[in-house]
């Protein structure tokens, strides 16, 4: 029998009713009285000189209140990065400033050259017209080799060139990785993109700043993640206002995919004109605003080189990748290419010797940043692929090949600076092969050939990285912030609970699955349990959602406060039981004492801490509320398999999925409903990389895919019926409830299935194609077929 | 959006004064003026608009067989009561766009705006409509003049299509994965005196007729009497989503499909 609470059970995610009944409270939805509306001027061109931002015409306009420029923000900070990589000189990366709005240059479409705050949307919009700009057109770079050619024309004129840094990892395996090159029987190469995407969360990013002047307080309604870094970034690093003075709020939010983990300029904006015109100050973004100022994704240009033995064995494993960071430095971009994916290099196989070289970029585009797996996928991707192009060039089946390499004991310590604490990689590729019933595949292949399709199978493994951890390790490798969770437990007189939580919900569930836990440990029901989060004012400090962080991290937090609460409610049952606290057990909402038929109910316990008449107050103080801070350390290590099974039209190159299976490994699944959900999500985001989505820019720097009408998205016609499972658990091993993160994998172990399934396909049909990059439209398909 | 004026008449008489004025335009479904006037592409004085005219609305067949749709006609009333009387042409407004689209966007507005990935140009001139206005009927041959242009004068209002019915129709689309347009679309309808190829979505002179192949299939009207037929890639879209190489093959391959499935 599933369970029907508690750990284990796949509790109906509550916060549904409100978000498909419309009850939902974004950012949006948020109106204050005296309320004025932004609307951002942005740079049309790519680079630019700025000579002249005329105003005047504009200040004049009906209901407008101020224009602003960048001069307005000379005193101002600029937008803090908050990770500083050291190259492979020991140097510190080149960090160019990142003004809110734009000064002396524009350098991407869409970048915010002026600010004009009206009574109405509209009429800040009219007036936005009427500002007269002079900016002499540059020359810009788009392509990140031709970026760092000599002479290429800057991005930023006080940096030495357009390298932000030059990156090896691990700079001391380069000689071993170099020698097993010569040594190796065989070498496979490959050159691939992994292509840039737009996050598209489902709703557009909204910011409103308040000031209140009788407490000279601000506030900041956004669109976040993570509320508390942003407090944290905007009031020390930008606008100087002390935390206690700040408050961010970011409420429902509708998607965040990375894209809201970063501190924005407009956020930084709103904050500083609603302190300066004492009124409340509004912006939402359009969906065409959205493609070019929300930070892209991925846009890393690879070689990846394997080496094996003769036994096929790999030996070692060398890659040079181009990571575009876009104009500017957005908060999370240089630990992307580096720290979330230099580290995951390894994979699932014991390759001894491994070097990873990264050379970010600066070009006249958006900035670039995570985005869902950030880092992982692409070196998920490359691995995959080059791994798959090895065994079809050395006529070994794939999944063989991988097996014959895979770590088998654990923990396992990675050349490239990790330790895995725990896993089993043949178990969830038996698992892959059961589900996926790759045995039947060689007749679905003939039916397809029946009907004139091309069917082809790929399967591959994934490992990531979740809940980056500890805080001293990242700090060292130059994260500008800790990577803790918080969580404070609140129990009421009454017996029902809220928990406050650092972590942010924007679509994963924590509001049903954190009480899941807390139900479990206390034995109350699930509904006695409410989640706080989003709100600096009501949570403690906290870093928020991303990395798929929030249960392992995060839950970690609430598991230790609600230890704490019980260690006090015993205390507080042994004294109303008159009992040694040591005998004391708590089951279903019940304290009893070992070996008697005395028991106290929970809720008496809660009323007895607010109510102390009968309480130990000499030992205790009343009251019932505990505060905990997690720091896990390490990180934590999902893995599975996937397979993806393809049609390909051989006329026209169209692919579609037929099938697709993931075996993963979560370690312990508190709702595996949700687990489901999110690892469906993130399968169509891998599979929306794969065969649809790319941002495209041109070589001025006008991002072609600036639409829906170009920039495709995955439909629900576009995925198939997924098969997925999650009973392969090796639970984590240093975190209290054994979990890994789930939300990411999806994104992260897709793409190259559907990239080895379509080769495979095209292969199986007798073409010589080892190679399409995505997203693998019709065209390119086609294309490739022609070659 | 920039501030106009609304007019919604309900004869075409009225429509018709209403769009002498200046800077008046007519408003069909809205499917692509209303996303115009939201990025401030266009800015109309006066918008008329044509939902209003039940003059303008609905599928009937006339005496001499020819299936008649009103200027104003949704797509989703088009695939619904066309589908008895002209099946190839119910089939092709049925997949346009989503339900949403297809319940606002017009006939009208389709053949005024002459995107060069619509659907319905291809039906249009692979039927050889004649698309009736308020002063005039104009053959289709002659009213596609390359894209977003047509023979339309400044506040003519498309009133009618008439679409002589043919022996047997097909229209087959391969949508562009972003914008579900047509990446390629092909429409061909054989006629007792001919065949008609009408290919939308490919070229850079919007929706054209293939003649070599229509030719080929008036004399044999199967897929293999054009197996060795191509078109120019010379003329052709080349864009992200595809190469001109690529979109002359596909007018090849869907023609085939389209023979296909009609024949
Ligand atoms: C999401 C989406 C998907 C779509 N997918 C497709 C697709 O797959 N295939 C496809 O073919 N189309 C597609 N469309 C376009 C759709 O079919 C529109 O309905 C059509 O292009 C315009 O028709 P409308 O009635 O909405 O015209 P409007 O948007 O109202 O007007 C368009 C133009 O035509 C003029 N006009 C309108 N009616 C008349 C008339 N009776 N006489 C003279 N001029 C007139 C207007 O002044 C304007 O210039 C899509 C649109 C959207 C929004």
């Amino acid at each position: 029998m599933p369970k029907d609470h508690g750990i284990g059970a796949s509790s109906k995610r509550r916060e549904d009713v409100r978000f498909l009944t419309g009850a939902g409270n974004y950012t949006d939805d948020i109106n204050i009285p005296g309320q004025t509306y932004v609307h951002f001027l942005r740079s049309d061109i790519a680079h630019g000189k700025i000579n002249a931002v005329n105003t005047e015409d504009a200040a004049g306009m009906p209901g407008v209140l101020r224009v602003f420029t960048g001069t307005d923000f000379e005193g101002v900070g600029g937008l803090p990065c908050g990770w500083q990589v050291t190259d492979k000189h020991g140097q510190p990366m080149q960090e160019p400033a990142h003004p809110v709005l734009a000064q002396g240059k524009v350098r991407y479409v869409g970048e915010i050259v002026a600010a004009v705050v009206a009574e109405t949307a509209e009429q800040a919009r009219d007036a936005a017209e009427a500002i007269e700009l002079d900016i002499e057109d540059l020359p810009a770079v788009i392509d990140m080799k031709a970026a760092v050619q000599e002479g290429a024309p800057k991005v930023h004129d006080d940096l030495t060139s357009n390298l932000c840094y030059d990156w090896g990892f691990v700079e001391e395996n380069k000689g071993a990785v170099d020698e097993a090159f010569e040594k190796a029987a065989h070498v496979t190469t490959l050159e691939l993109v992994n292509n840039r995407l737009v996050a598209n969360p489902m709703e557009p990013r909204v910011a409103i700043g308040d000031y209140t002047r009788h407490n000279g307080e601000s506030t900041l309604y956004t669109t976040s993640q993570n509320p508390h870094v942003i407090r944290l970034l905007m009031g020390a690093f930008v606008l100087g206002i002390p935390e206690h003075k700040l408050r961010v709020v970011a409420p429902d939010v509708g998607g965040g995919f990375g894209t809201k983990i970063f501190h924005y300029a407009e956020e930084a904006f709103c904050t500083f004109a609603a302190k300066a015109l004492k009124r409340p100050v509004k912006w939402t973004s359009s969906r065409s605003e959205a493609f070019i100022s929300d930070a892209h994704g991925r846009d890393h240009v690879t070689k990846i080189e394997l080496a094996l033995d003769g036994e096929n064995n790999f030996t070692a494993i060398r890659t040079e990748t181009y990571a575009n960071m876009g104009a500017y430095l957005s908060t999370f971009a240089p630990s992307v290419p580096t720290w979330l994916h230099g580290t995951l290099m390894a994979g699932n196989y014991k390759t001894p010797a491994i070097y990873v070289n990264v050379k970010a970029v600066f070009t006249n585009t958006v900035p670039v940043d995570a985005y869902r797996g950030a880092g992982r996928p692409e070196a998920t991707f490359q691995l995959e692929r080059v791994i798959d192009k090895a065994a079809r060039e050395l006529g070994v089946d794939p999944i063989a090949l991988r097996r014959q390499n895979f770590i088998t004991e654990f923990p396992y310590a990675t050349p490239v600076a990790v330790e895995y604490d725990t896993g089993d990689y043949n178990a969830t590729m038996d698992k892959l092969e059961e589900i996926a019933d790759l045995k039947g595949f060689e007749a679905r292949r003939k039916e397809s050939e029946a009907r004139g399709k091309l069917r082809g199978l790929g399967v591959n493994c994934y490992i990531e990285a979740c809940g980056i951890a500890p805080s001293n390790l990242v700090g060292q490798l130059g994260a500008r912030a800790g990577l803790y969770e918080s969580a404070t437990v609140r129990v009421n007189a009454t017996g029902g609970l809220v928990v406050m939580t650092g972590s942010h919900s924007h679509g994963q569930g924590h509001e049903t699955s954190f009480p899941q836990v807390i139900s479990e440990m206390i034995g109350i029901p699930e509904d006695q349990v409410e989640i706080v989060h989003g709100d600096t004012a009501r949570t403690p400090m906290g870093m928020g959602t991303y990395g798929s962080r929030s249960l392992a991290v995060g839950g970690s937090a609430m598991v230790r406060a609600t230890e704490k609460i019980i260690n006090k409610t015993k205390k507080i049952a042994a004294h109303l039981m008159e009992a040694s606290e040591a005998d004391i057990e708590l089951k279903d909402g019940q304290f009893t004492v070992a070996g008697t038929d005395k028991s106290v109910a929970w809720g008496d316990v809660c009323l007895a801490a607010y109510v102390p008449h009968n309480y130990p107050l000499d030992d205790i103080e009343p009251g019932l509320e505990e505060t905990a801070f997690y720091d896990p350390s390490n990180f934590t290590y999902p893995a599975g398999a996937y397979a993806c099974e393809v049609e390909v039209d051989p006329e026209t190159g169209k692919v579609t999925i037929e099938r697709f299976a993931a075996a993963d490994d979560f370690g312990n699944v508190v709702n595996p409903m949700i687990v489901s959900g999110q690892v469906h999500g993130g399968l169509a985001q891998g599979i929306g990389q794969a065969l649809l989505e790319g941002a495209v820019y041109d070589e001025t720097g006008q991002l072609l895919s600036a639409s829906y009408m170009d920039y495709a998205m995955p439909r629900a016609d576009d995925v198939p019926f997924y098969t997925v499972d999650h009973s392969c658990q090796t639970p984590c091993t240093h975190n209290p409830l054994g979990v890994k993160g789930c939300g990411e994998a999806g994104a992260i172990g897709s793409p190259p299935s559907v990239v080895n399934a379509v080769v495979d396909a095209l292969q199986s049909a007798g073409k010589s194609v080892t190679h399409i990059d995505m997203p693998l439209s019709p065209g390119r398909v086609w294309t490739a077929m022609q070659g | 959006m920039y501030n106009f004026e609304f007019e919604r008449p309900t004869t075409i008489a009225d429509a018709v004064a209403a769009l002498g004025g200046d800077e008046a335009q007519a408003l069909g479904g809205g499917q692509t003026l209303i996303p115009t006037l939201k990025q401030r592409l266009a800015m109309p004085g006066k918008l008329v608009s044509l939902s209003g005219i039940p003059e303008m609305k609905g599928v009937c067949v006339n005496d001499d067989g020819a299936v008649s749709i009103g200027g104003g006609t949704p797509h989703a009333v088009v695939a619904r009561d066309a589908a008895q009387h002209y099946p190839g042409l119910a089939a092709l407004a049925g997949q346009i766009g989503d339900p949403a689209v297809r319940n606002r966007g017009t006939i009208g507005g389709s053949l005024a705006n002459n995107d060069p990935s619509a659907c319905y140009p291809a039906a249009a001139l692979g039927s050889g409509a004649t698309i009736v206005t308020n002063t005039r009927e104009i053959a289709a041959d002659d009213y596609f003049q390359g894209m977003f242009t047509t023979a339309l004068e400044e506040g003519e209002i498309i009133t009618e299509v008439r679409f002589p019915v043919p022996e047997a129709a097909n229209y087959q689309k391969f949508v562009q994965p972003a914008s579900r347009f047509a990446l390629v679309g092909v429409f061909v309808a054989k006629y007792a005196d001919g065949v008609r190829v009408a290919v939308t979505g490919a070229s850079e002179e919007g929706v054209f007729r293939w003649s070599a192949a229509e030719e080929a299939l008036s004399g044999n009207f199967t897929a293999d009497a054009i197996k060795d037929l191509t078109v120019e890639a010379g003329g052709m879209i080349g864009d992200l989503h595809g190469s001109k190489e690529y979109r002359a093959h596909l007018v090849g391959v869907m023609t085939r499909r389209a023979v296909a499935a009609a024949a």
